[in-house]
């Protein structure tokens, strides 16, 4: 600072403001490169991190799965199997009905089961219970229903989609 | 209280159990000489941020990393499937390599500007030992990814410490977890690699680094023989400091160049049946003792040709790591020939039995 004032004030007031954009400027730029910099290190980390959620987006995807020689499933049991990433459950009924529906319990995400003797879809972890032909959330925590599947069954197998 | 107050009181309060304000002293009043030599400085810094992106990058690598028997198609999921996967493990196997020929540039400066003098022997000998285990780091993470190349230069490189008399077998069999390499040593390895390594590497680190702040750069005999008023030196804060982190941008940059434009390729994965592959090698910073066990193997064949390059090699090492306790003349000032002469023999049979190593692949 002393060496400044020892400097007369020849320096006129309108390129002093010039010198200030300039400052300005280049800070701004700085900056700016600094973000993009950042951002150019921070991208492919997050793309690597995200990669199986990635994966598992295109697997929700699915629209249809089918299921070989469950046709010949019993009567009155269930067959666990993969909708995509999340487990889902094919019900073949006593009264020879078949019903298709997710496996995830609406209330906080537990692999719901089938109770064949109660003729229920009971969920262990609060006790949320769902009826097993429509999905219908019955009682307990859970705030939703379960989501139904289209079934069609054949020779070679049940095929199951979304509705 | 305005926002002013309420920062004053925070730092009073924090400063008050932790000394913020001793710290801040100290760092004030740290300096680091300024000479001809003064570049040299840096290395210690970049091999310190090479470490940190290894770190990180390893860890990052952990995120999807299986050893055992599925650590080649872990790894084949990394380079081909995950986004950027093969730039992740490209930065860290080049950084890996950059790091230890950055610990090799600094051990050499402070071998010629002789920092090593009383009272920085145990600077001397921490480095040493840190050169040491990151080559170990090195040895474990070249086995990682089960390749072809992997397998064999393990391989290979455990055939070492079978030349030791009476317990090489052991020991050899002990780090392989059998005897042959097999899954078994890629998970203890792995565990070598991210656990036991980190866990002596990095107090040993905390020591170098302390060690560093306490006693400060060491200025070279020459410099340290002009009066006080002719010696320059520069605050660390900011100063230093400044130029040391944008050492780290430009280490940082090259890194990303390298990763990226020459990314670390993956072989075809081990086949303990399949014949080595033509022109294999150890990594460059193996390639050194690799070619002078070679020679002397030559010189002396037989198991006696092992047994004594061995001893020459190790005998060598101590001389390297004794250096702080045997030239003590040039403590007073007084330029030490000798130990200059050895430093160079080292560099230039470091460099021929390198190149002689490349050379004599093809």
């Amino acid at each position: 600072m002393s060496v400044l004032t020892n400097i007369p004030n020849i320096v006129p007031e309108p390129q002093e403001a010039g010198e200030q954009l300039t400052r300005r400027f280049f800070l701004g730029a700085a900056g700016a490169a600094g973000i993009l910099y950042t951002a150019a290190l921070a991208y492919p980390i997050y793309r690597y991190l995200a990669s199986p959620e990635e994966m598992a987006l295109s697997a929700t995807a699915v629209t249809e799965v089918t299921l070989k020689e469950a046709q010949k499933l019993a009567p009155g049991s269930v067959l666990m199997f993969k909708f995509g990433t999340a487990p889902a459950m094919l019900i073949h009924h006593e009264d020879g009905r078949w019903i298709a529906l997710t496996a995830v319990c609406t209330h906080l995400g537990c692999t719901v089961q089938y109770e064949p003797q109660a003729d229920r879809i009971h969920c262990a972890c609060h006790g949320g219970v769902y009826n097993p032909y429509t999905g219908a959330n019955v009682s307990g925590p859970p705030p939703k229903p379960l989501t139904l599947f289209k079934v069609a069954v054949n020779d070679a197998g049940v095929e199951v989609s979304r509705t | 209280m305005t926002s002013k107050t309420i920062s004053t009181s925070v730092y009073d309060w924090v400063d008050e159990r932790l000394g913020l304000t001793e710290l801040a002293a100290f760092a004030r009043h740290k300096t680091v000489p300024v000479h001809s030599q003064s570049f040299w400085y840096y290395w210690g810094g970049i091999s310190l941020f090479l470490f940190l992106v290894q770190c990180f990058t390893g860890v990052l690598l952990l995120v999807y990393y299986r050893p055992g028997a599925e650590a080649y198609e872990s790894v084949r999921q990394i380079t081909f499937v995950m986004h950027f996967g093969w730039l992740i493990r490209s930065a860290h196997a080049w950084s890996a390599n950059l790091m230890i020929f950055a610990i090799m540039v600094h051990m050499f400066s402070v071998f010629f500007m002789k920092a090593y003098r009383k009272p920085r022997e145990f600077g001397w000998l921490s480095g040493m030992a840190l050169l040491g285990i990151a080559t170990v780091f090195g040895f474990s993470g070249y086995l990682l990814p089960m390749d072809e190349l992997s397998y064999f230069a393990t391989k290979v490189g455990l055939q070492i410490p079978m030349a030791i008399p009476f317990v090489g077998e052991a020991i050899a069999n002990m780090l392989r977890g059998g005897p042959d390499v097999s899954e078994f040593t890629v998970q203890r390895f792995f565990a070598l690699h991210v656990v036991v390594l980190p866990a002596i590497f990095l107090p040993l680190l905390g020591f170098h680094l302390w060690l560093v702040q306490k006693h400060g750069n060491a200025a070279p005999p020459s410099v340290e023989a002009l009066p006080a008023s002719e010696r320059k030196s520069i605050p660390f804060m900011p100063n230093f400091l400044r130029k040391d982190l944008a050492m780290w941008l430009i280490s940082l940059n090259i890194l990303a160049l390298l990763a990226s434009v020459f990314p670390w390729s993956l072989g075809k994965q081990f086949d303990s049946l399949a014949p080595a592959p033509v022109g294999i090698h150890p990594e460059w910073y193996f390639m050194s003792p690799f070619e002078m066990l070679k020679v002397l193997g030559a010189i002396l064949p037989g198991e006696s040709g092992e047994i004594a390059g061995l001893l020459l090699f190790s005998l060598g090492i101590a001389l390297w790591v004794m250096i702080p306790f045997y030239d003590i003349k040039s403590s007073s000032g007084q330029r030490h020939r000798a130990a200059h002469y050895f430093g160079l023999i080292a560099v230039i049979l470091l460099l021929a039995t390198t190149t002689i190593g490349y050379w004599t692949i093809r």
